[in-house]
């Protein structure tokens, strides 16, 4: 029996459909409310299959809930189990025996180990905002540019080719952002450390713009006609008109478009680990010095670490703040663009 | 008879699917034949090696040419730091452990409360953990105590102990590697690290860094010192030192120590032979050309 | 109409940003085609990798992309097709439990690649693969270590919601006509679906698929703990077997190996194997939506 690709909307695959007819007539005759039953839900392995289906949905939901739970699970027990580990010192900064002030230290393997994790988190937050400061005005200008300036022909050789840089596995931008990035950029700078958070952030900002771009690019793309139209009609120029009113139209798009980018770029492991230079200093203010991220270290130092020791449930809460964080910014995103979409829907009413 | 409808599926993904489902179970009928174990004692002719990556290509040699002469052995090694390797000993899923460093006592209890046995410790090769600084640098010699002042970020200018004016760039490996830990202790007397020393992983990583910063010092095995120059330490002797065979053996170079390989009680079996193997006159025979030290005869 | 100095000035901008875009993948894949293309030969894909993995080849990074891959694919199509159908077909409009999947699909593309690492390892390697051994009675890790199955297993979870979204997409594509003509000729629901909607959905399908098993090649961090090794002597053959793997070896050499300028044409030989596979597999994703788009708008 031949396939018939659906070319024509307007009438059904024949050959398909006979069968089905065919098959649903000849399906027998019993008494009448099993044959209502049969029609409708037809045999018992549809009823199956059906059941089959709503089963799997539940995988993504519980996807989730499981990860959650196991990833917590190995954390939870640092709350009661008995060990050297102060929970205040993972936050709070500590004088050690041989620093002269309090200090917030990140060395957990040695006599004593030291486990405060705001150096990480300091990191984490300085290369992610850094990679946005690069990648947001790059990726938005983009999808402006491609949206509204480039002829169809160009823009369908552009945007697959932004996209592709989507297909780049962050091994390989963590690889060029070591081996190459790193030495262009201390040639060009004259930087005292060879791998620090504005190379890792340069490397990061190249996995995250097709991101923002592709979620931007259709934003901007969906603004109806009409209203850029209407603004040039009623005199404005062209710049004026794409700053002033399609950026806006779409700014529900190109928000949860810069969302989603920044929660990449928290998560994003590779690039970090192998560019940033992994050195927990507490420098928030500083590009040019190393950082450490949260991902690299669990990356890092998970392989060392024996089951169930402390060290271990300090990885793994680690990973469940990640998650939390993540999380949180999905939950604001979904609202965030929830809100400006009801805010500009009713605007224009 | 009507047709049945089910054929009219796509064939193409559904022979794909079929396709796939085929090699996921002869996958699985493989399981049953289940001729890998893993990690038991030396019971089947299966080698797990994991640890230490200043071991790794040593291992990854022995375990070649222990293969190449015992055809019908395998011999698996993978690096992540001596950490790593005691780590996956004390869990069960390596047979033997490289490290670049000793056990601690807290890891041989973990291993006798884990596996049921202890420790066995087995030395397999003599190295020198060499300072290295980039090819331009002058530096002649450094003392032990200037190292630690260096490392614990109390010394940041190279002229502060007799080179160029130039800041010092601290690189170090991550703290899963045995290298780390035996630095810490031996040169840095478990004082930490200075929090802006960047740390790598892997031994290479922190060479190729190195031969990349003219301002730059790191630490690693003596094997891997390429296109960086080892800088001479000040022995106990009070004249410095070059990192050579001679001086690791005879201790005078200050910071010589063991390469071990460890498994969970006596090696019995396949990795008893290997170990065997490793320390006899053919397998130490592989160890100059990775670049380190054979283990001295009479056990130094 | 006429463009003045601020047109001129916005087009530029905008222009410039995008050729800085597009000129940073183009010195990526100069780059690596410059320094990579001398290595590539039959025996570099087809041997295994020799002195230090400075030399030979890289079949088993390959063989074992390969094989996590098809073993992801079996993993995650049936899941997702399956809750993409749930969604486009059987959940009723503004139904709860569709809203609670929907935002779990959604917040599992949003989880960071080291977490799923630590669910892999915390769950599918510590308790189904413990409670696996103690099932069976072994005294040694037999199921609860690293393995091929526990890796593919955990990049089934990572790249559901990419299967799901595409597959979603290809089912609202599917006009409605189509799905009516063949419930008013007495299918039932299931039916139509299975021999009507999934056959003019399968771009879309394919389409997610092949963007899954990008993803599978190039995500390392999920995979470093639960089932990838620096170096084996043997083609992983079995469901507890550990596998090389191309992106995993791109970080292997660039900061394990033990000289990093030996190994250096053998390190860009396997990113432009990886960037081919990767960029290959992207543009049959592109050509196959565009083409089914294109089919179902004739």
């Amino acid at each position: 029996m031949s396939e018939t690709p659906a070319t024509d909307t307007s009438a059904p695959p024949p050959d398909e459909l006979r069968t089905i007819a065919s098959s649903t007539i000849a399906s027998g005759s019993d008494d009448s409310r099993s044959l209502t039953r049969r029609r409708r839900h037809g045999p018992a392995w549809h009823r199956f299959g059906e059941l089959a289906v709503r089963v799997m949905a539940l995988t993504a939901v519980l996807a989730i809930v499981l990860i959650f739970a196991f990833v917590l699970r190995e954390a939870l027990p640092i709350l009661w189990e008995d060990s050297s580990l102060h929970l205040a010192d993972l936050f709070s900064p500590r004088q050690w025996a041989d620093y002269d002030a309090p200090v917030y230290v990140w060395q957990p393997v040695g006599s004593v180990a030291k486990m405060n994790i705001v150096p990480l988190f300091l990191g984490t937050l300085k290369i992610t905002v850094l990679a946005l400061f690069f990648a947001v005005p790059l990726a938005i200008g983009s999808a402006i540019f491609v949206s509204q300036y480039a002829p169809r022909r160009v823009r369908e050789i552009v945007k697959p080719a932004i996209e592709l840089l989507a297909g780049v596995p962050s091994v390989v931008l963590g690889f060029f952002a070591l081996m190459l990035l790193a030495t262009w950029v201390q040639d060009a700078l004259g930087l005292p450390y060879r791998l620090n958070a504005l190379v890792a952030s340069m490397g990061l900002a190249l996995a995250v713009i097709p991101v923002i771009f592709t979620i931007s690019e259709d934003a901007l793309d969906a603004v109806p006609r009409q209203l850029k139209e209407a603004s040039l009609a009623l005199g404005a120029r062209e710049w004026q008109t794409t700053l002033r009113v399609v950026l806006p139209a779409a700014l529900p798009g190109i928000a949860a478009a810069v969302i989603l980018g920044f929660g990449r770029a928290i998560g994003e492991t590779m690039v970090v680990l192998m560019a940033s230079g992994n050195a927990a200093v507490m420098a928030p203010f500083d590009p040019t010095s190393s950082a450490r991220t949260v991902t690299a270290t669990i990356a890092t130092e998970l392989g060392e670490v024996s089951h169930g020791d402390t060290h271990w449930r300090v990885l793994f809460m680690l990973g469940v703040m990640l998650f939390c964080v993540t999380f949180v910014l999905n939950r604001i995103g979904v609202a965030v663009v929830a809100r400006l979409h009801r805010k500009l829907t009713a605007a224009s009413r | 008879m009507p047709h049945d409808v089910r054929s009219s599926a796509p064939r193409p993904l559904a022979a794909a699917l079929c396709a796939a489902l085929f090699v996921t179970s002869v996958l699985v009928g493989a399981c049953s034949g289940g001729h890998r174990s893993g990690a038991s004692a030396g019971g089947s002719s299966t080698l797990t090696i994991a640890g230490s990556d200043t071991m790794v290509i040593l291992a990854q040699r022995f375990a070649e040419a222990y293969m190449r002469a015992h055809p019908g052995t395998t011999i698996q090694v993978s690096g992540g730091g001596s950490g790593t390797g005691i780590a996956a000993l004390v869990n069960g899923t390596t047979t033997i452990a490289d490290a670049s460093r000793a056990m601690k006592d807290d890891e041989k209890a973990r291993v006798r409360t884990q596996r049921h046995a202890d420790a066995h410790e087995t030395r397999v090769a003599l190295d020198a953990v060499a300072i290295y600084v980039h090819v331009s640098n002058p530096l002649p010699q450094l003392t032990i105590a200037q190292l630690a002042r260096i490392y614990r970020g109390q010394v940041t200018n190279w002229k502060d102990v007799g080179g160029a004016d130039r800041p010092i760039v601290l690189y170090s490996r991550e703290n899963n590697s045995g290298t780390y830990v035996y630095f810490k202790e031996h040169v840095l007397a478990d004082a930490d690290f200075a929090t802006h020393t960047q740390t790598l992983p892997g031994t290479a990583a922190v060479i190729n860094a190195v031969s990349r910063d003219p301002g730059g010092i790191g630490y690693g095995g003596i094997a891997f010192a390429t296109g960086v120059r080892a800088v001479a330490l000040v022995g106990s002797a009070g004249t410095p030192v070059a990192p050579t065979l001679a001086t690791a053996t005879s201790g005078a170079y200050p910071l010589s120590r063991f390469l071990f390989m460890y498994t969970a009680g006596a090696p019995a079996g396949t990795a008893k032979d290997f170990l065997d193997w490793v320390t006899s006159a053919e397998g130490q025979a592989l160890v100059e050309p990775v670049g380190y030290y054979p283990v001295p005869r009479d056990g130094a | 109409m006429k463009y003045t100095g601020r047109d001129w000035v916005l087009f530029t901008a905008t222009g410039l940003a995008t050729l800085l875009v597009l000129g940073m993948l183009g010195i990526i894949i100069g780059v690596v085609l410059w320094e990579g293309a001398p290595s590539i030969s039959a025996e570099f894909l087809t041997s295994e990798p020799t002195s230090d993995m400075t030399g030979g080849g890289i079949l088993p990074a390959i063989y074992g992309t390969v094989v996590l891959t098809l073993l992801m694919t079996v993993a995650v199509v049936p899941v997702g097709v399956a809750t993409a159908i749930y969604l486009t077909e059987y959940a009723p409009p503004h139904s709860r439990l569709a809203g609670i999947v929907r935002a779990a699909v959604q917040n599992l593309a949003g989880v960071p690649s080291i977490v799923f690492g630590l669910f892999g390892l915390g769950f599918f390697v510590l308790f189904i693969g413990r409670s696996l051994d103690s099932a069976i009675g072994a005294s040694e890790p037999v199921w609860g270590k690293p393995a091929v199955l526990w890796s593919s297993l955990t990049l089934a979870v990572l790249t559901l919601p990419v299967v799901i979204v595409t597959t979603e997409e290809a089912l609202r594509a599917v006009p409605r006509d189509l799905r009516e003509a063949a419930l008013a000729l007495g299918a039932t629901r299931f039916q139509s679906i299975l021999t009507v909607v999934l056959p003019n959905a399968r771009g879309g399908i394919l389409t997610g698929v092949v963007l899954a098993v990008s993803r599978g090649a190039g995500e390392v961090a999920p995979i470093i703990f639960t089932g990838a090794a620096n170096f084996l002597p043997y083609l992983p053959t079995d469901l507890r077997d550990m596998f090389m793997h191309l992106g995993y070896h791109v970080y292997a050499l660039a900061t394990q190996s033990p000289n990093v300028d030996a190994a250096r044409p053998v390190l860009f030989g396997t990113v432009l194997v990886l960037l081919s596979v990767s960029f290959s597999l992207n543009l049959v994703a592109v050509v196959i939506r565009s083409r089914s788009r294109a089919s179902l708008r004739a």
